[in-house]
């Protein structure tokens, strides 16, 4: 009486329904590879050349060359007129220390303005490192997106913006960037952010926070530029966006970053 | 027969034509001149946002008076460091020299923020001391020209 389990397979599933089922699945699969591929570009983010005469800017920090000094958030806020206090930060540094236990504590005190002291006993450490964050100049910026009156933009250069006279101060762009690099202007009421000093870009003049950094761990550059600095960075070294799964197209690659940073 | 309009669909009629009119004239009002020049934004914006006052006039502008400087700098361990490191904004002094808008920081709590010892900083990349222990009681300054660090004052 008994059959063998595949002979009753054979016969609950008809061949026929069988061979659709194979070839749904296959093309189905086949139709999410290619769109999981083809979102894996994540380095030289929308670099293709439009027009070439314009610049499209990214920005590469390196981890292993920060010494958690504070000149780049010192600087922007003097060069970009932002308050000392209250502490709201264009850019800013943070300190993280590994534990041995594995824990992580992340300390910023006035966002690195003033300097950091060491918080955990060396013998504690596992290692620290220091992490200077700002505006991730995003291609596919989530705080362009939601901006209800079109007053937060990326320009053609590829820097996003705020324009001050049709912001209304809602912070609709606050609550949606991932990486915590907007504010409402203490003074002025309006959305603000690193603009990549675009001031000083239109004079060929380094952004402020680039222009003081003693070591020179941070680096801007035009990505359509196939032999700019910043290009030839990124070849010679394995760079990661924050937070990649977002897919918000962020342009500021970071080099030795760990992964306990968020 | 001859076409009829009813009189409700007429004064209907006028008062959605003057509804739409209405409409186009306020949204040509309201949408700034170059909304959508190059996106769904202001292009005025752009010029706008290139306007604010540049306070870091760059190094090119520091040496074109201080190249004494910048060449004590180069003989040491500082050369890479920008003037306007330390010495903050300088655009209103390179304008004109009489600005004295120049730092000059001299505290330790200063020299620290480089120099202070802290795990997360590579000893290979930065000296670093305690602070706390090193020469206390004396400003940095007073052995180390800060332009040229291994020189030592004494």
């Amino acid at each position: 009486m008994s059959q063998s389990p595949s002979a009753m397979d054979n016969e609950r599933v008809k061949p026929s329904r069988r061979k659709f089922l194979k070839s749904a699945v296959t093309i189905a699969g086949a139709a999410i590879g290619y769109q999981w591929l083809k979102s894996g570009q994540y380095l030289l983010y929308g670099a293709d050349p439009e027009d070439k005469n314009v610049p499209w800017y990214g920005i590469v920090i390196d981890i292993e060359k920060c010494i958690g000094c504070g000149s780049c958030a010192k600087s922007c806020k003097m060069e970009n007129d932002v308050p000392k206090e209250p502490f709201f930060f264009r850019n800013w540094v943070e300190q993280y220390t590994v534990k041995n236990d594995g824990s992580v504590e992340i300390t910023s005190p006035n966002g690195g303005i003033d300097g950091f002291k060491q918080t955990v006993p060396d013998e504690e450490i596992f290692k620290s490192f220091f992490v200077p964050k700002m505006c991730n100049h995003c291609y596919k910026s989530p705080c362009e997106q939601v901006c209800p009156v079109g007053a937060t933009y990326l320009s053609p250069e590829g820097v996003v913006m705020v324009d001050d006279k049709y912001c209304i101060g809602c912070r609709y762009c606050v609550q949606a960037c991932p990486y915590g690099c907007r504010f409402i202007h203490p003074e002025r009421k309006v959305a603000s952010k690193c603009t990549l000093c675009y001031h000083r870009l239109k004079k060929n003049l380094a952004p402020a926070c680039m222009e003081v950094c003693p070591t020179g761990a941070r680096m801007y550059g035009n990505l359509r530029d196939k032999n700019s600095e910043i290009v030839k960075f990124l070849k010679e070294h394995t760079t990661q966006v924050l937070r990649p799964n977002l897919n918000t197209g962020s342009k500021l690659y970071y080099n030795a970053l760990g992964m306990e940073v968020k | 027969m001859k076409f009829y309009i009813p009189p409700q669909l007429t004064r209907l009629s006028i008062a959605f034509a003057i509804f739409i009119t209405l409409f186009l004239l306020l949204r040509k009002l309201l949408i700034p001149d170059t909304f959508g020049q190059y996106g769904h934004y202001r292009g005025d914006s752009l010029t706008d946002n290139a306007l604010p006052v540049v306070h870091y006039a760059g190094q090119q502008a520091c040496l074109e008076c201080h190249q004494d400087i910048e060449d004590q700098k180069q003989a040491d361990v500082h050369s890479r460091i920008k003037c306007e490191t330390c010495h903050g904004p300088g655009q209103k002094h390179s304008e004109s020299a009489e600005a004295t808008n120049i730092l000059k920081p001299d505290s330790r709590e200063f020299c620290g923020n480089c120099h202070e010892k802290n795990a997360a900083r590579r000893s290979e990349a930065v000296v670093q001391i305690i602070i706390n222990e090193h020469n206390t009681g004396k400003k940095c300054i007073e052995c180390h020209n800060p332009h040229q660090p291994w020189t030592m004052k004494e």
